[in-house]
């Protein structure tokens, strides 16, 4: 009740990601002359907000324990490159090459983590050699196992179903597993211990860790957690597209961090929220495919991204002053008081 | 006499070549405020580390109730009641009050298999638990650890150490970075956690500060003890040359007093 004041809403680390979501659909009706009905009712940035989210969640969380993931560019073919080769070249049942997909995400994710912990190596070095190195093995590895660059699936109807089907037409059912790991991925981080953890990870990983948090088992499962994200998008794609490609995938380490970004998680890790991500990811999401229904020139969403990404990230560290100051307002009657 | 809380004999530690602290041996006793005078570069920090658990001792013993401990890492010291507050109080500045109070040990709803964090337990703890330590001004413990004044921190980290049962409070220059008023502030809060029977270790290179809450002092000098005294034993001019070396830092501190007194007088009287 008294919580609900101006005070409170500012240090919701979600405020400026969702002022930046209105900012651009505004901008796109008022000076694009989009039409929000047609804009609401499109599929294309749903099921962009979909794929990129699953992977932009879990790298947030990553951010906000203070490390980065960028192998993640190479782990999405690497997961449909492995579900193609598997089940679609070799013939093999589509769950031996769905659990053959996902141990290929978990195995990158315990390197990265093992070297991220082990080694005084910062996690975007590490991680930026296994995404050379990964892009490396699935060329390599699809050249001399098919001889191609592209392999074609055949899956049964329950894994289109569950994995590659589209909703209405249009709405790819992926959507419907962003919005679960996103609802999940909210519980954990807000409202359990583990999610405290990982804030307090970001914030200072030597106290957490003199605090009794284990503090190098949790950050090699956020790794493993983003890789076999990545890979599990990956494999959603080829699964509903009977195809997977060697390349693709590079564009979403610049998307899912200035999602992130935008969703008002900071670089230096301890402070964000997955609602802020959650918006920072519909956000980029409407930039980018929105611009298709405006007059504007498409060429021009790169212009517009980084604008956006720039001004969302100054609102974001302004708010974040306001709530470490405290509104004005009750301050003054906290002094009337005493 | 009762046994010593907390009791170091001989304690040596060096850093491959370089020895940092000599021979040290000390007592803290329950109810007791012992300062830890000395200049920078001393060795303050190297001895409270070592008492923490962060750096092992090169050789002698450290003894808690009579009885010698052994700590491999910081979560040892901690789990038997010592307790370090740092500088700068509160080390997770963008997590609220109630979730940094609990880091590690955070409250939780059973529902099922699962389980919840207690954001309104935590919350509600936090807040209570800093207000009996008479800082009344915090009473939201959503509010954000960064924005909280110098003072209100080390407060609420003096407060959190107390609440999970520090029997040892060692307090690593708490009022260096504070002005008259806090610091005044923190004074009060360290008498508070003396009444209820803490042993506390209080590190501090302002003398005043020390006179004013020390009932035993002892004064470093390049890792080696150079004064062991009990309250009233010296005077501030002494401490403060003994702090130094030996020289007569005291003359000169306030011949420099007396400089800017007679500087702002005529100042003044200019206007
Ligand atoms: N980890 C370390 N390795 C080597 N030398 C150290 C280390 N820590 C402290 N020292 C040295 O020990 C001496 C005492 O340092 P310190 O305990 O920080 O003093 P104080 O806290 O009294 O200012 C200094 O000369 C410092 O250079
Ligand atoms: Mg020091």
């Amino acid at each position: 009740m008294k919580r609900l004041n101006i005070t409170y809403l500012i240090q919701q680390p979600a405020m400026g990601a969702m002022i930046s979501f209105v900012a651009v659909i505004l901008f796109y009706v008022l000076l694009g002359g989009v039409e929000l009905s047609n804009l609401f009712g499109a599929a294309s940035w749903v099921n962009f907000a979909a794929n990129l989210g699953i992977i932009a969640l879990p790298v947030g969380l990553l951010m906000i324990s203070g490390e980065l993931d960028i192998s993640i560019g190479a782990m999405i073919p690497a997961g449909s490159m492995t579900i193609a080769v598997v089940s679609g070249h070799y013939g093999l049942p589509i769950e031996v090459g769905i659990l053959a997909t996902l141990a290929v995400g978990v195995s990158v994710g315990l390197i990265n983590g093992i070297l991220t912990v082990r080694t005084t190596v910062p996690s975007l070095i590490v991680t930026l050699g296994t995404l050379v190195a990964m892009q490396g093995i699935v060329l390599s590895a699809s050249v001399l196992l098919t001889g191609n660059a592209s392999v074609s699936l055949t899956s049964p109807e329950w894994a289109k179903a569950i994995f590659g089907q589209l909703l209405g037409g249009s709405y790819q059912i992926i959507i419907l597993w962003w919005l679960g790991f996103s609802l999940l991925y909210y519980v954990v981080m807000h409202h359990t211990h583990i999610g405290n953890w990982i804030f307090a990870m970001g914030g200072d990983k030597e106290s957490a860790r003199n605090a009794g948090i284990p503090t190098q088992k949790l950050t090699i499962w956020l790794f493993v957690l983003s890789s076999t994200s990545a890979t599990f998008v990956g494999m959603c794609g080829a699964i509903l597209f009977n195809s997977a490609q060697v390349s693709g995938g590079m564009l979403y380490i610049f998307n899912t961090i200035v999602s992130v970004v935008v969703g008002g998680v900071i670089l230096t890790g301890g402070f964000g929220s997955v609602l802020g991500i959650f918006f920072g990811i519909l956000t980029f999401a409407i930039v980018s495919q929105g611009i298709y229904f405006t007059d504007i020139d498409r060429n021009w969403s790169s212009l517009i991204i980084g604008v956006m990404l720039l001004a969302a990230v100054m609102m974001n560290n302004l708010f974040r002053k306001m709530a470490l100051l405290g509104a004005p307002k009750i301050k003054t009657t906290r002094e009337a008081k005493s | 006499m009762t046994t010593p809380v907390l009791e170091l004999r001989n304690v040596n530690k060096s850093f491959g070549p370089i020895d940092v602290l000599h021979d040290i041996s000390l007592k803290v006793h329950a109810g007791e405020v012992l300062c830890l005078l000395g200049d920078n570069g001393a060795g303050k920090s190297t001895l409270i580390k070592t008492l923490a658990g962060v750096h092992k001792q090169t050789s002698g013993q450290i003894l808690m109730d009579g009885e010698e401990l052994m700590f491999e890492r910081p979560k040892d010291a901690a789990d038997r009641g010592i307790s370090t507050v740092h500088q700068f109080g509160g080390t997770f500045p963008l997590m609220s009050i109630g979730r940094s109070f609990f880091v590690g040990v955070e409250p939780v709803i059973k529902w099922g298999p699962f389980s919840f964090f207690d954001r309104k337990t935590a919350n509600e703890t936090a807040v209570k638990a800093v207000r009996e330590f008479g800082i009344t001004r915090i009473d939201d413990g959503d509010r954000l650890i960064g924005g909280l004044s110098g003072g209100e921190r080390q407060a609420l980290a003096i407060a959190r150490a107390v609440h999970f049962g520090a029997r040892v409070l060692i307090l690593d220059e708490p009022t260096a970075a504070l002005g008259v008023k806090e610091a005044a502030h923190v004074l009060r809060i360290v008498f508070e956690a003396r009444k209820r029977g803490l042993a506390i270790i209080f590190i501090t290179h302002q003398v005043m500060h020390a006179m004013t809450v020390g009932d035993h002092f002892a004064v470093l000098i390049r890792g080696a003890l150079a004064a062991d005294f009990r309250k009233g034993e010296k005077t501030r001019e002494e401490i403060t040359d003994l702090m130094a070396g030996g020289e007569a830092m005291a003359e000169l501190e306030s011949e420099i007093e007396s400089y800017a007194q007679s500087d702002s007088e005529t100042s003044s009287a200019a206007q």
